[in-house]
């Protein structure tokens, strides 16, 4: 039956070639901006670290003075987990999570110890040595560094698998020098690839959010010694002394710390709380508040995708609806121009179902047909947004749950359109229909 | 002309006519919506910017030596001078819509900067010449001298030792709607007080840090040659800019190999910092008309399969003695009966939209010449759609009456 009935649809198709046309269309244009539209958001919100990011947590403190009336919610909003150095060092000393780091950028100098190669710039982050543990970095060559490294200000780096490759031709590097911001690092480790989308622990510090990753990894401490510039300074009260910015009312390091499961979690806030209360006690703090989301929860605060993603995805539904809309106009005025024919088959027997079955079919037909279509507007979108300059552009691209959700979107939207027209047919009385003949 | 028999056949047809409204209402309220969003990106992509932009590239030295950026930069300056065509040049912090920005909070007492309403301010610092270089625009007062220049080291707190400041006019009216600017005290921190001697027409800011009424409030500095200081602005004619891009960096590169050296135009930074909106009013402008596209053509078919239905009708009222014109006003007054509904439902959501846009998305609300203006783009555009089908209609021949029966 079901094999009948897309005979017909074939055959009223082909009654109809224009208007079937502009059907097929109008939803492979929906569809095809709906997928462009959704496959940016998926890429703007998805999870940096799939595995992890339950365990990730994002502590976060208000250091503002007295005076300050901000509520502690817009602070958080504002800065997220960026804290002053003396908080973050208090914070990395107490162990009181399974692992925790703190973290600044700076953009380095590599100056290549080849005549001829000019020096350049990476991506940098200077942090402690949890950080690779804590957030699933795995090395091709060597390791990270030790806890005793970073309170001995030891001169060792890490580096990215890319730089590796563009220095030393992609062999095991470790234990070679290399000079960065003038000074001589010892590379004890060479990721395998790693970047996180979004680059989650950079968006409060003054770093791009997605792209290949940093290059460089250092000690924090080894990094301030040599007074390596961060990327971002925040201060909150006057009299700042940007020579001793680990003193400084400013905050310029992030702490992320790794909590097994809610219950740690629990605990290491009521830790956060009573921190806040002791440095009140001390004076250093004015205001107890204290928040612990965590990864996901950190990024939907710091709203890191941006409003114009969104508007972009409402739009282009706003434009789906506008599509199956018109779609279910045109499907009505094509099953009405047919109400003899409907007449003529109920005549000979054919049930109201059948009818509505056989109309059903022509309309997922459509569906399925403008699916096909969304697909090519839709690789026809990213391939366009691929040209534009933002930095997630080459990432856009379609994976295969959103190949499925094209079909799914495509079937639903015009099984939808199909319903009130092949409900008019189903009801269309079949005497009338065959008197007038 | 008579719109009974119009309302008639129309009952007899709710649901096409339902969907039309609806359609139309739809995009409608879209349309009004995105063409709002669209005028706004270009407003915010043609801000105005008082400095040279056509004249102005910007190369800057990262890597410098602290220790010795005292002579560098001059001597840098110096050499960029001697390049034909090069009318002045000078070190500045950071550039109009560069991304890369110092902000500080500014008062006009020590109280006031921890209140609320002390604006943060953009503060741009720049060696001898900066003004010229830049290209800005004095309003009132006078620009620095070179005492000032010399006398003013940049501090560990970021913050130039002068007593004298360049503000915008929209900082001025900020700081002081209601007086005069000239010679009054900027306050920034507790210690550094700053005397305006000048009011400059308005400059951009490096980033969105002022927030959206902050696009303006920027102040300027002199500042002796010293590190963080280390973006030269080089002026020249426009038709020289490329040329002197080319030969900057490559002296400068000669000068000092251990430097990493990187030059633009201004009009490529300002191109890249308004992208991202371009590419959105792309988007939109694609979505609209395609979206009307889509609606003409959803009336096309509908009105065109009225017609074929109702060929006999026609007929009849063609052979008792109906003109063509009648017939073409008959479905041109209907499309603009239904348009009209359409739009009233489509103003009515235009405006939720609105509402709705501007509680999860900070918009602004949505003036109210967007929601007449669309409507009639929607009833042109409905009455362009239907004059396919009515001009089928009008040419159906009073003899269709007597057949077929």
């Amino acid at each position: 039956m079901f094999r009948y009935y897309l005979d017909l649809a074939l055959r009223s198709f082909k009654r109809n070639r224009v208007l079937t046309a502009l059907m097929v269309l109008a939803l492979g244009l929906g569809i095809g901006a709906s997928i462009t539209t959704l496959t940016v958001l998926k890429l703007l919100s998805g999870d940096p670290l799939p595995q992890k990011s339950a365990q990730v947590f994002a502590p976060e403190l208000d250091p503002l003075t007295a005076a300050s009336t901000t509520p502690e919610e817009k602070v958080f909003q504002r800065w997220g987990n960026l804290m002053t150095y003396t908080d973050a060092m208090n914070l990395l000393h107490a162990r009181k999570a399974k692992r925790q780091a703190v973290m600044a950028l700076a953009s380095s100098k590599v100056s290549p110890q080849v005549p001829g190669q000019h020096p350049f710039f990476s991506d940098g982050v200077i942090t402690t040595s949890d950080f690779f543990s804590m957030f699933g970095a795995s090395f091709q060559y060597g390791s990270g560094w030790g806890a005793n490294d970073d309170e001995n200000r030891a001169h060792v780096i890490v580096i990215a698998g890319f730089l590796n490759d563009k220095l030393f031709g992609g062999s095991n590097s470790v234990g070679k020098i290399l000079r960065v911001n003038d000074h001589d690092y010892r590379i004890v480790g060479v990721l395998k690839p790693w970047a996180p989308q979004p680059r989650f622990y950079a968006v409060n510090l003054g770093g791009r959010g997605y792209g290949k990753g940093d290059a460089l990894f250092m000690p924090l401490q080894a990094a301030i010694a040599d007074k390596v510039n961060t990327q971002t300074v925040n201060c909150f009260d006057s009299d700042v002394d940007i020579d001793h910015l680990e003193t400084a009312p400013c905050v310029w390091v992030s702490t992320w710390v790794e909590l097994a499961n809610a219950s740690d979690a629990k605990a290491y806030k009521t830790f956060l709380s009573n921190y806040a209360a002791q440095q009140i006690s001390l004076g250093r703090f004015h205001h107890p508040g204290v928040g612990l989301p965590d990864l996901m929860g950190f990024l939907a605060q710091q709203r890191v995708v941006p409003n114009d993603a969104r508007m972009q995805t409402n739009l282009a539904f706003g434009f789906l609806l506008i599509c199956v809309v018109n779609t279910v106009g045109l499907l009505l005025a094509k099953c009405l121009r047919r109400s003899r024919e409907i007449g003529v088959r109920r005549a000979l027997g054919a049930t109201r179902g059948a009818v509505f079955t056989q109309f059903m079919v022509e309309s997922g037909m459509v569906g399925v047909a403008g699916g096909v279509l969304g697909l090519v507007f839709a690789e026809l979108g990213l391939w366009a947004i691929r040209k534009q300059p933002a930095e997630y552009a080459s990432l856009a691209h379609l994976d295969v749950s959103m190949f499925i959700a094209t079909f799914v979107i495509a079937l639903v939207a015009s099984l939808i359109a199909g319903l009130l027209p092949a409900w008019r047919a189903c009801v269309v009385a079949p005497a009338p229909q065959l008197k007038s003949v | 002309m008579d719109i009974q028999p119009i309302f008639a056949a129309l009952r007899k047809h709710r649901i096409p006519a339902a969907l039309i409204v609806l359609e139309i209402a739809l995009a409608c309220a879209v349309l009004c919506n995105a063409v709002f969003m669209i005028g706004q990106r270009i407003g915010e992509i043609h801000s105005p910017n008082a400095i040279d932009e056509q004249g102005i590239v910007d190369i800057g030295v990262q890597g410098i030596n602290p220790d010795t950026a005292n002579v560098d930069i001059p001597r840098d300056l110096a050499t960029l001078r001697e390049i034909p065509g090069v009318t002045a040049a000078a070190a500045v912090n950071m550039l109009p819509l560069g991304n890369n920005s110092w902000n500080m909070n500014a008062g006009t007492s020590p109280d006031q900067l921890l209140s609320k309403d002390s604006p943060n301010v953009a503060e741009y610092l720049f060696t001898k010449d900066g003004p010229g270089a830049l290209g800005l625009s004095l309003m009132k007062g006078r620009f620095f001298n070179d005492d000032e220049y010399a006398d003013s080291k940049l501090g560990n707190n970021y913050l130039p030792s002068a007593h004298v400041a360049l503000v915008t006019q929209s900082l001025a009216r900020r700081l002081w709607p209601d007086a005069e600017a000239l010679g009054k005290p900027i306050w920034i921190g507790k210690n550094n007080r700053y005397t305006v001697v000048g009011v400059v027409a308005d400059v951009l800011r490096p980033d969105a840090n002022g927030g959206e009424t902050g696009h303006f409030l920027s102040a300027f500095f002199p500042v002796s040659p010293a590190a963080g200081i280390q973006d030269y602005v080089v002026r020249s004619a426009p038709q020289d800019r490329a040329r002197i891009l080319r030969d900057g960096v490559q002296k400068l590169e000669a000068l000092s190999p251990s430097v990493v050296v990187e030059g633009r135009t201004f009009t490529e930074i300002r191109d890249k910092y308004y992208a991202n909106a371009r590419s959105m009013v792309w988007m939109l402008v694609l979505v609209c008309v395609v979206m009307l596209a889509v609606t003409a053509f959803g009336i096309v078919g509908l009105t065109s399969f009225w017609v074929g239905q109702r060929r006999r009708q026609i007929g009849i009222r063609r052979a008792v003695g109906a003109t063509r014109a009648h017939i073409m006003q008959y479905f041109q007054t209907e499309n603009f009966l239904l348009s009209s509904a359409g739009v009233a439902v489509g103003m009515i959501l235009a405006f939720g939209i609105n509402l709705y846009l501007m509680q999860h998305y900070q918009l602004d609300r949505m003036p109210w010449y967007y929601l007449p203006a669309s409507a009639i783009a929607l009833w042109l555009l409905g009455q362009l759609a239907v004059l396919g089908p009515a001009l089928r209609a009008a040419n159906v021949p009073p003899v269709v009456a007597t057949r077929g029966v």
